[in-house]
C-alpha cells in the first residue's frame, strides 16, 4: 500500500515518539476522543485520535451511535413502506435514497415507470442532490472557522427545500416514489418555479466559488492535504465525488443502464487528479452547477403521459434478487434487494456510500494535524444515517 | 507534496455515456474466472442484460477475490451476508388474534444456489469495463468461518466486522473484529433470521388496525374485514 | 485627570478641588466606560449587526429597538447561570483565569490618553508599559486552558500561548518605527508629533503615521487580529475543532467575562492603534493654531473621546469584518506567517525608518 511522504514521515516520528516514550518516559502521546458530540462531526461520530503534540499518529472512527437498525426493519416491512425507512438513510437528500430502491423493485416485478415519472424522477433526484451538496458547500467554510458561507447555503438551499416540497409534500422526507411511477404528477406552475430557483442556486455555486474557493487561506488549507490516490480509493470503495477527486472517472448516473433520464440532457462528468481536500470539495462544487445544468435541461423536456403505470394493489414482488445503485449526493448507494414472493422483501443489504468513505479515515488522518483532521472529515463528507443506517 | 494540478488543466469526464457492457463481456468474466480458480466456481447465473452472480466454494473465497482483482475487478463495493433461513416469526405484521400462519421454514437459497444456511456474497466493480459481479459463497452451518478480504481490499475491513457483528461469521485473518455499531457485550447476531425483533414482540405492528375491506379489490370482497381490537396485546406476548 | 483640568482651567469649574477618594472613583468609573462602552459597542454593532448584514440576516431584533438590548438580555441570561468547574479543574486558579485576561485588559486602558490632559496616567514609556501589560492575558489563557483539565483547552491554550507570543513580536517591532519617529514612547507625545507634522512642508492633516509608517500598520493590524485571537487567527477557539479552545469548560458570568475581555480587548487595540498611527485624539494642530500639546484648547477633552471612538469603530470594523469574511490558518501556517512573513518585514520597516530617520 503506497503512502504519501507526509504520512511516512510521520510513521517514522511516531516510532521514534515510542521509542523515547519507552527510554526516558519524557514525552506521552495524548489521546483525543473527538465526538461523539463534536461540532466538527455534525452528528454522533466518535473518532480516537492519538496525538503526538498535534500530529496525529493513529485515528479511529468509531460509528454506531445512530444505528437504526435498518436492513432488520426493511425484513418486517412490505415493499411499499420501505420507502418512509430509507428515507432517513441520507436526511438531507431524502428522495435520492428511495430511488435506488425502487428501482431494484420495479427491476424485480419487470415492470418500468412511464417516461414522464422517469424524468421527475431523475429531475427530483438532482434536487435533492444540490439541496445536500450546498449545504456540504456553506458548511465547508465553518469547519474553517468562515461563518458567512453556511447562512448563505441555508439561504439558497429553502428554495430547492420548497420545491421538493410543492412537489412531494414534505421537505426533509418526501416519500414521493413508488413502485411504477410516482405518487402525484406534478403542481401547476411548479415547473417554472423550478427554472427560477435553479438560477439562484447557480448564482450560489458562483457566490461560494468566489467567497470559499477563491480564498487564499481556504485553499492553503486543503491544498495537498489528505491525498487519496486512486488505487487506495478503489480498494476502500470509496464513491461519488471522492473517488473522481482521485481520478476515478466513474459515474454511475453515466456508466449504467438505468431507467433515469440522463441522457436527455447535456451535461459532464467532473474529475480532478490531485486527490487532496480540496479536489474533493472542488468536484462537488461542479457536481452542483451541472446538476442545476441537468435540471434545467430537463424541465424543458418533461413528455405528457401517466406518472403512474398498472400496479396491482397489493404488490407482491417476485422470487428473485436484485441489485441497483445510484450515484447518489455522497456516493455510490445501493441496494441488494433479495424477495422470497412475500408483501415485503426478504433480505435488503444497503450500501451506503458513506460507509465505504468514511472507513478510509484511519489512513487518511495518519500523520496529519488536528486542524486537518476536520478539513479532511469535511472533504469527505458523510452523513451519520448514511454510515450508521 | 507533489505537483497541484490547476483548475484549467482539469480533465473533463466524457459527457457521451460510456458503452455498456455486452453478455459477451461477461461470458468471458465467467471463463476467466473458471481458468483461475477451476473448480471452485460453483454455480454462475448470467441474467442477460442485467448482471452476473457466481457462487464459489467456502475454501476459494479469498482466492476468487485475489482472481477477481486480478481480473479488473479493482473496485470494492460491499460485502455482506445472508440468512437463508425464512423468519420464524412471519413478517410480524399478522394480526396477533389470527390464527398463527403455518411458516414454511425450509431453507430455499436464491440465485446460484447453495447448500447452507448463511451465504456470504460481495460485490466488485470493474470501473474500466463498467460491469459489475456479486460473488456468494457459502458459510458451513458448523464452523462460520471464512477467509478475509481485509487485506485484498481494506474496504473490506468494515464491512466484515459488521458482517461478524450482524451475522455472527468469523472472518480468517482479520485484524480486527471488533463490534461496529453495538455494545461490546451485545448478545446474539440481530440480522440472523431467528433473532426476534423486540420491538415487534411487544407491541404489535400498529398497521394492523387500518386493514380495511377495498371494495374494487377482489380478494377483499372474500376475506373477513379484519377488525383488530385495539388493545390486542395479550397475543402477542406469547 | 480632572485634577489636573481644575488646575489648567480654574474659570470653567473654579470651586472644583477634587478630593483624592473622588478622584479615585472617577478614574474607576473612567475605566468602566472605557473598557465596557467599546465592548458592548462592537459586540452590538459588529457582531450582532454587522454580521448578520453579512450573512444575510437580520440579527436579534426583539429585544429592544433593532435589537440594541440584546445584549443585556443576553448578559442577564449569563448571570443566571450555574458557576460550573469540572471535577478535576483546579478550581481556584480555574476560577481566577479570566479575572486575569480581564485585568490585562483594564491595565492596557491605563496609558491611553483621550484628551491632551484626560488620560488616567501619563507614563513616560507609556507604549512600554502597553505592550508588556498587554501578554499578562497570555497567562490567564494558560491557565485557563490547563487548569480546566480538558483536553481541548489544554491544546487550545497551548495554542494560544505560541500564537500570542509568535506575535508579540511583529507587534513590538512594528510599534518601533513609530516610536523611532516620534521619538518618544510616550503616548501623549506620539499623538502631538503626529499632529503638528507636515507632510513635504503642508501641515493640513498633520503627519498620522498610517503614511509614513504603513507598512508598520498593516503588521501592527494583523497582529492585533492574532493577539485578539479573531479568524484567521483564531485557532486558540477553533469551535470546529477545539470545541471552543481554552474557554471550553467555562460557563456562567466566567463565559461572560472572558467574553467581555474578548471584545473589550479589541476595543484598547483600537485605541492603541489609532493613537499610534492615526493620530489619536488630535486634530491637526495647524486647524487652530495650536503649537503644541500644551496649547490645546480644554475642550479637546471632551471632543477627543469622542474622534477615540470614532476612530477605534473604525479600526475594529475591519477587524470584525475579516474576521467574519476568513476562514482560519492551520497552526503551523499561522507560525509559519509570524516568524517568516512579518517579523523579518518588520525588521526591514524598523531598519528602513531608523536610517531615513538618521538621514532626514
Amino acid at each position: 500500500m503506497t503512502l504519501t511522504d507526509r504520512q511516512q514521515l510521520s510513521y517514522i516520528a511516531s516510532q521514534a515518539a515510542d521509542a523515547r516514550l519507552n527510554v526516558e518516559l519524557e514525552t506521552e502521546g495524548m489521546t483525543l476522543n473527538i465526538g461523539p458530540q463534536h461540532p466538527a462531526t455534525h452528528g454522533t461520530l466518535r473518532i480516537i485520535a492519538r496525538l503526538d503534540g498535534e500530529q496525529v499518529v493513529w485515528a479511529e472512527p468509531v460509528a454506531g451511535y445512530m444505528h437504526r437498525g435498518y436492513e432488520k426493519l426493511t425484513e418486517v416491512r412490505t415493499f411499499p413502506q420501505v420507502t418512509s425507512l430509507i428515507n432517513r438513510i441520507d436526511w438531507l437528500g431524502s428522495f435520492a435514497n428511495e430511488v435506488p430502491f425502487i428501482l431494484a423493485a420495479e427491476k424485480l416485478m419487470e415492470i418500468e415507470a412511464p417516461p414522464r415519472a422517469q424524468v421527475i424522477r431523475t429531475i427530483l433526484f438532482e434536487l435533492s442532490r444540490i439541496a445536500n451538496v450546498s449545504l456540504f458547500l456553506g458548511d465547508l467554510g465553518v469547519q474553517m472557522g468562515a461563518i458567512t458561507p453556511v447562512f448563505l447555503a441555508f439561504r439558497d438551499r429553502e428554495y430547492i427545500l420548497n420545491l421538493i416540497e410543492g412537489a412531494t409534500g414534505g421537505r426533509f422526507h418526501p416519500n414521493f416514489d413508488r413502485i411504477g411511477g410516482l405518487k402525484d404528477d406534478l403542481p401547476k406552475g411548479w415547473i417554472q418555479e423550478t427554472k427560477g430557483a435553479v438560477k439562484k442556486l447557480e448564482e450560489f455555486c458562483d457566490t461560494i466559488d468566489d467567497l470559499l474557493f477563491g480564498n487564499e487561506i481556504f485553499q492553503s488549507r486543503m491544498r495537498g492535504i489528505g491525498v487519496i490516490p486512486a488505487d487506495i480509493a478503489k480498494d476502500y470503495g470509496l464513491s461519488g465525488a471522492n473517488a473522481r477527486a482521485s481520478g476515478i472517472d466513474w459515474d454511475l448516473r453515466r456508466d449504467q443502464d438505468l431507467p433515469l433520464s440522463y441522457d436527455l440532457a447535456d451535461w459532464k462528468v467532473w474529475t480532478h487528479p490531485d486527490g487532496d481536500s480540496w479536489a474533493r470539495c472542488w468536484i462537488r462544487l461542479q457536481e452542483t452547477r451541472e446538476s442545476c445544468k441537468i435540471v434545467g435541461q430537463l424541465l424543458d423536456q418533461i413528455p405528457a403521459g401517466p406518472v403512474m403505470t398498472k400496479v396491482p394493489r397489493i404488490i407482491k414482488v417476485p422470487e428473485g434478487e436484485a441489485w441497483v445503485a445510484t450515484e447518489n449526493p455522497l456516493g455510490e448507494m445501493g441496494y441488494y434487494v433479495v424477495s422470497k414472493g412475500g408483501l415485503g422483501p426478504f433480505r435488503v443489504k444497503i450500501r451506503s456510500a458513506s460507509f465505504n468513505n468514511i472507513s478510509i479515515v484511519p489512513w487518511a488522518l495518519k500523520g496529519v494535524y488536528v486542524p486537518d483532521i476536520i478539513t479532511i472529515l469535511a472533504s469527505l463528507y458523510f452523513i451519520l444515517g448514511d454510515i450508521d443506517r | 507534496m507533489a505537483q497541484l494540478s490547476d483548475d484549467t488543466q482539469t480533465p473533463q469526464g466524457d459527457t457521451a455515456p460510456a458503452a455498456l457492457p455486452g453478455d459477451g463481456l461477461r461470458e468471458g468474466i465467467v471463463d476467466t474466472l473458471r481458468n483461475d480458480i477451476g473448480e471452485a466456481l460453483l454455480d454462475t447465473l448470467l441474467k442477460p442484460n442485467d448482471d452476473l452472480w457466481v457462487r464459489v466454494s467456502t475454501e476459494s473465497w479469498l482466492a476468487t477475490g485475489q482472481a477477481l482483482k486480478a481480473a479488473g475487478f479493482t473496485y470494492f463495493c460491499f460485502l455482506s451476508a445472508i440468512d437463508w433461513m425464512p423468519s420464524p416469526f412471519g413478517n410480524s405484521q399478522d394480526d396477533p388474534d389470527d390464527e398463527p400462519k403455518q411458516i414454511d421454514m425450509t431453507i430455499k437459497q436464491g440465485y446460484t444456489g447453495g447448500e447452507t444456511r448463511m451465504q456470504v456474497f460481495a460485490r466488485l466493480t470493474d470501473i474500466d469495463r463498467h460491469v459489475g459481479i456479486t460473488v456468494k459463497a457459502d458459510v458451513a452451518d458448523d464452523n462460520q468461518v471464512v477467509d478475509s478480504w481485509s487485506q485484498l481490499f481494506a474496504g473490506a475491513n468494515w464491512h466484515e466486522r459488521e458482517c461478524h457483528e450482524m451475522f455472527g461469521i468469523g472472518f480468517n485473518n482479520h485484524p480486527d473484529l471488533r463490534n461496529m455499531y453495538l455494545p461490546g457485550d451485545f448478545e446474539g447476531y440481530p440480522l440472523k433470521k431467528d433473532f426476534p425483533l423486540l420491538a415487534r414482540m411487544v407491541k404489535p405492528w400498529p398497521g394492523i388496525v387500518d386493514v380495511e375491506p377495498m371494495p374494487d379489490f377482489e380478494e377483499a370482497a372474500d376475506a373477513p374485514a379484519a377488525e383488530a381490537p385495539a388493545g390486542a396485546i395479550e397475543g402477542a406476548e406469547s | 485627570m480632572l485634577a489636573q483640568l481644575a488646575a489648567e482651567f480654574p474659570g470653567w469649574y473654579p470651586e472644583w478641588n477634587i478630593p483624592y477618594w473622588l478622584m479615585s472613583i472617577l478614574r474607576v468609573v473612567g475605566g468602566l466606560v472605557a473598557v465596557l462602552l467599546p465592548a458592548g459597542g462592537i459586540v452590538y454593532i459588529f457582531l450582532f449587526k454587522m454580521m448578520s448584514f453579512m450573512q444575510s440576516r437580520l440579527g436579534p431584533m426583539e429585544a429592544g429597538p433593532y435589537g440594541s438590548m440584546q445584549l443585556l438580555a443576553e448578559v442577564g441570561k449569563w448571570m443566571q447561570k450555574e458557576d460550573l468547574a469540572p471535577d478535576n479543574a483546579d478550581v481556584r486558579i480555574y476560577k481566577m483565569a479570566p479575572l486575569i485576561v480581564l485585568l490585562s485588559t483594564f491595565l492596557l486602558v491605563v496609558v491611553v490618553p483621550f484628551g491632551p490632559q484626560a488620560y488616567f496616567t501619563n507614563f513616560e514609556t507609556g507604549i512600554f508599559y502597553a505592550l508588556a501589560v498587554a501578554s499578562i492575558s497570555v497567562l490567564g489563557i494558560l491557565i485557563a486552558g490547563w487548569s480546566s483539565a480538558n483536553k481541548y483547552s489544554l491544546l487550545g491554550g497551548l495554542r494560544a500561548g505560541g500564537q500570542l507570543i509568535a506575535y508579540e513580536l511583529p507587534m513590538v517591532l512594528a510599534t518601533l518605527g513609530v516610536v523611532i519617529q516620534a521619538g518618544s514612547m510616550n503616548l501623549n507625545r506620539i499623538v502631538e508629533v503626529q499632529n503638528t507634522g507636515e507632510i513635504f512642508g503642508i501641515g493640513l492633516i498633520g503627519n498620522p503615521f498610517v503614511i509614513t509608517q504603513f507598512i508598520g500598520f498593516l503588521i501592527f493590524m494583523i497582529a492585533v487580529q492574532a493577539e485578539l485571537t479573531q479568524s484567521p487567527f483564531d485557532m486558540p477557539i477553533a469551535e470546529s475543532e477545539l470545541v471552543s479552545g481554552y474557554m471550553t469548560e467555562y460557563s456562567g458570568f466566567r463565559f461572560l467575562i472572558f467574553f467581555i475581555a474578548e471584545f473589550a480587548t479589541a476595543g484598547v487595540f483600537g485605541f492603541i492603534a489609532s493613537v499610534l498611527f492615526l493620530g489619536g485624539w488630535g486634530v491637526p494642530f495647524t486647524w487652530f493654531g495650536w503649537e503644541g500639546i500644551s496649547d490645546v484648547a480644554w475642550w479637546m477633552n471632551f471632543v477627543g473621546p469622542l474622534i477615540m471612538f470614532t476612530k477605534m469603530f473604525a479600526l475594529v470594523g475591519v477587524i470584525m469584518w475579516v474576521r467574519f469574511s476568513y476562514p482560519r490558518f492551520r497552526e503551523d501556517q499561522l507560525q509559519t506567517f509570524a516568524w517568516k512573513v512579518l517579523i523579518p518585514l518588520a525588521l526591514a520597516n524598523t531598519a528602513a525608518t531608523a536610517i531615513l530617520k538618521v538621514v532626514f
